[in-house]
């Protein structure tokens, strides 16, 4: 979408408090920054919503929510507002529906500077496009300085789900596959090392990418997919483990399956952090029939998304809710939910 | 990852496990009569569990976790003393992640965080010496911490300190050495423990010679080991052979990083910036004499336990144990973490009443964490 050529109204180069205050400024704020980059000229602030997807007979609405507060706001391989689309066209594609419309609301700290927030909105703009979503209404707040890391942003998603389509983890049965399309731990990492506390220099970059398309090539070949989560914070280990208890199922997994990266494994070995509990942004876990398991990988490699995409294990009767990993050596030990977030440890 | 990946081999693991269960048979220990290791560092404890070893050794091998978790020993009195300094709202409080968690009788430092007090988590003494140079105006205190790994960085941010004339920099020294706790331990009569495996970080600063009273004095072999689990695998191995063969002796698995006599420049920070206590508290041990470091003199501008006016300096504070809280046994092998009646109930890594229980590398973590109970991860179908 092209920017509309009007003079530039913002004055100074960041955000103050009077940006938040109901008037001109913040007019110029919300004009200059945000809907001259999301909306069309004209658009009001409520979004009427139309799509040949909703006059379906059994079509299904799914609507999600997420907020946004990473620290820093821009690392390498994307940024909050990419993060932003992302995770909730995420939400949106591992429920089964199809991600058309999104909201952002934007809690801004006083004092973030005018072209961090440009950039955000360019890069969040860039990242709807290529995931077939329109960003339709939004909200905009100034807090004070230390109120807020520089900007918060909260996305919500509107999707729809084609009729037949049930993609819950109650769904999964004995002998169903997991499959994940790419390799573990890339965000966390990287958003590790790039808060520069720890000297670490990696070439790692964020996962960052929004997997709708992948989701529907899977469905596509593998229509009998069971269910798919996203493995974002608390990483795999927490998907699986949220799958197996919906699913009262056990689910097991192989340690030498996992797809790693040698450098998220240093990252990992250095601070004492296991690669399974570290974030993703554009990572999922997939569950389908054995029969369909092929099919589905063939697909997922066929996209960039998906291009390591790999078996790590599968479901099973066994003890309800219970995720257990064969180690490297044939040792076998449990996955458990993480307490709290990891915490690095001193030697 | 060299040094990494070829200590994960699974090919190698076999024949090594191969080797051990052969031993184990030659020494004729059994289910009912094992034999007795302590792996004395939480690193260990916690790869143990990590990659599954305590299910594919013999069961004629009983590990015992040894109180090498830093976290996992330090008493509450101490985690007290830290939220009382960091409560000062003159201070930024600095420390390692995994201490947050540590009950105090009071609150931990994560509550004392959420209470407002400013607590920051650093990776490295040199982060909190950084933080101090950017606020002159507030008083920076770094929770020195942990065993002879982590000391001598304490010690040249002390004297980085001193040579840079900051004013506002002070450590809460609460360093502590390994070699006497495990005399104290090998000293009680009720210990039952055939060899040990040593902490290879340990000793890629003091090097080999501190643990030579084990082999001398005790009669009980000890092999110094890495922390891959091939390098684990393989010193339990070479204190099997010397069970099998009657000896006792100080070996090196871990030559690829631990030189013989220790890291000279590191050894010389330690003997200039600390000198030990008389005796220091051990949380689930007692007092342990000559086991606990202080700051010299010469560097009391930076100690904060001279500028706050707390801590041994104040005199010993003992604080008991929580009710019921069988660290002290698990520690010393007396009991199993399962054997805990709290385990898993009233203590759980949500709720740790226990010190072991809190860090991930302390026994009954790994233990609860990696579903080493019975009830938890029973033989797969």
């Amino acid at each position: 979408m092209s920017t509309p050529v009007k003079p530039a109204r913002l004055r100074g180069d960041r955000v103050t408090m009077a940006h938040g205050g109901g008037g001109k400024a913040m007019r110029d704020l919300i004009e200059e920054i945000f809907t001259d980059v999301f909306l069309p000229p004209g658009s009001e602030d409520q979004a009427r919503l139309t799509s040949d997807a909703l006059r379906v007979p059994g079509a299904q609405l799914a609507l999600t929510t997420d907020s946004f507060v990473v620290s820093p706001p821009e690392f390498p391989g994307g940024d909050i507002g990419k993060i932003a689309v992302c995770g909730t066209v995420n939400d949106l594609a591992v429920g089964g529906a199809k991600p058309l419309w999104l909201s952002a609301a934007f809690i801004i700290e006083e004092g973030c500077e005018f072209d961090l927030l440009r950039r955000i909105v360019a890069s969040m703009q860039a990242e709807a496009e290529k995931a077939g979503v329109r960003i339709v209404t939004g909200d905009t707040k100034v807090v004070e300085r230390g109120a807020a890391d520089k900007v918060f942003v909260t996305t919500s998603g509107v999707g729809v789900i084609p009729p037949g389509r049930d993609m819950r983890a109650e769904n999964i049965r004995p002998g169903d596959v997991a499959l994940v399309n790419g390799v573990l731990g890339d965000h966390g990492a990287t958003i590790l090392a790039a808060r520069g506390d720890m000297a670490l220099s990696t070439d790692i970059r964020s996962d960052c990418q929004s997997l709708g398309a992948l989701v529907e090539a899977v469905l596509a070949v593998a229509p009998n997919t069971r269910a798919a989560r996203d493995a974002t914070r608390g990483g795999v280990a927490s998907a699986l483990n949220e799958m197996a208890e919906a699913a009262a199922l056990e689910i097991e997994i192989d340690e030498t399956a996992l797809p790693l990266r040698p450098e998220v494994k240093g990252v990992c070995e250095v601070l004492g952090l296991d690669p399974l509990y570290l974030a993703n942004e554009g990572t999922l876990v997939l569950f389908v029939p054995p029969d369909e398991a092929e099919a589905a990988l063939a697909a997922m490699k066929e996209l960039e998304a998906g291009r390591r995409a790999t078996m790590i294990g599968k479901a099973r009767s066994g003890r309800a809710g219970r995720v257990v990993m064969t180690t490297l050596f044939g040792g076998q030990r449990l996955v458990d939910t993480l307490v709290g977030e990891q915490l690095p440890r001193i030697c | 990852m060299r040094y990494v990946e070829e200590f994960r081999d699974p090919v190698a693991a076999k024949a090594v496990l191969a080797a051990i269960e052969t031993v184990v048979q030659e020494i004729g220990a059994t289910a009912e009569k094992p034999v007795h290791i302590m792996e004395i560092c939480g690193g260990h404890t916690h790869a143990i569990f990590r990659y599954g070893l305590d299910r594919l050794t013999p069961k004629g091998i009983e590990f015992i976790h040894g109180p090498g978790c830093p976290v996992c020993v330090l008493p509450m009195s101490r985690i007290d003393e830290c939220v009382e300094i960091a409560e000062r709202p003159e201070v930024i409080f600095c420390t390692f992640g995994d201490a947050m968690r540590v009950p105090g009788t009071r609150k931990s430092l994560m509550q004392a965080k959420a209470d407002g007090a400013d607590i920051r988590m650093v990776y490295s003494p040199l982060d909190a010496l950084e933080i101090a140079r950017r606020n002159p105006e507030r008083e920076v205190v770094f929770f020195g911490l942990g065993f002879e790994t982590t000391t001598p960085s304490t010690a040249l941010s002390i004297q980085q300190a001193a040579r840079e004339e900051l004013r506002n920099f002070s450590v809460f020294c609460n360093h502590i050495t390994v070699p006497p706790p495990i005399k104290a331990l090998l000293d009680d009569p009720h210990m039952v423990l055939d060899g040990f495996v040593g902490p290879g970080h340990v000793s890629m600063v003091i090097g080999t010679h501190p643990y030579d009273f084990i082999a001398e004095t005790y009669g009980k072999p000890i092999v110094v080991a890495g922390f891959e689990p091939l390098d684990l695998l393989q010193s339990v191995l070479m204190v099997l052979h010397q069970i099998r063969d009657g000896r006792a002796e100080v070996e090196n698995q871990y030559a690829r990083v631990v030189p013989e006599h220790g890291n000279p420049v590191s050894l010389a920070a330690i003997e200039d910036v600390y000198e030990p206590r008389r005796t220091f508290e051990w949380r689930g041990l007692g007092e342990i004499d000559a086991s606990g470091l202080r700051i010299r003199s010469k560097y009391a501008a930076f100690d904060a336990e001279e500028r706050f006016g707390v801590g041994y300096g104040a005199g010993p504070r003992l604080v008991s144990e929580p009710e019921g809280c069988a660290c002290g046994q698990v520690m010393t092998g007396r009991i199993k973490p399962t054997g805990c009646p709290q385990y898993g109930t009233g203590c759980t890594p949500e709720m740790p009443l226990g010190a072991l229980m809190v860090s991930s590398e302390g026994a009954c973590a790994a233990y609860y964490q990696y579903g080493a109970t019975d009830e938890r991860l029973e033989a797969v179908e």
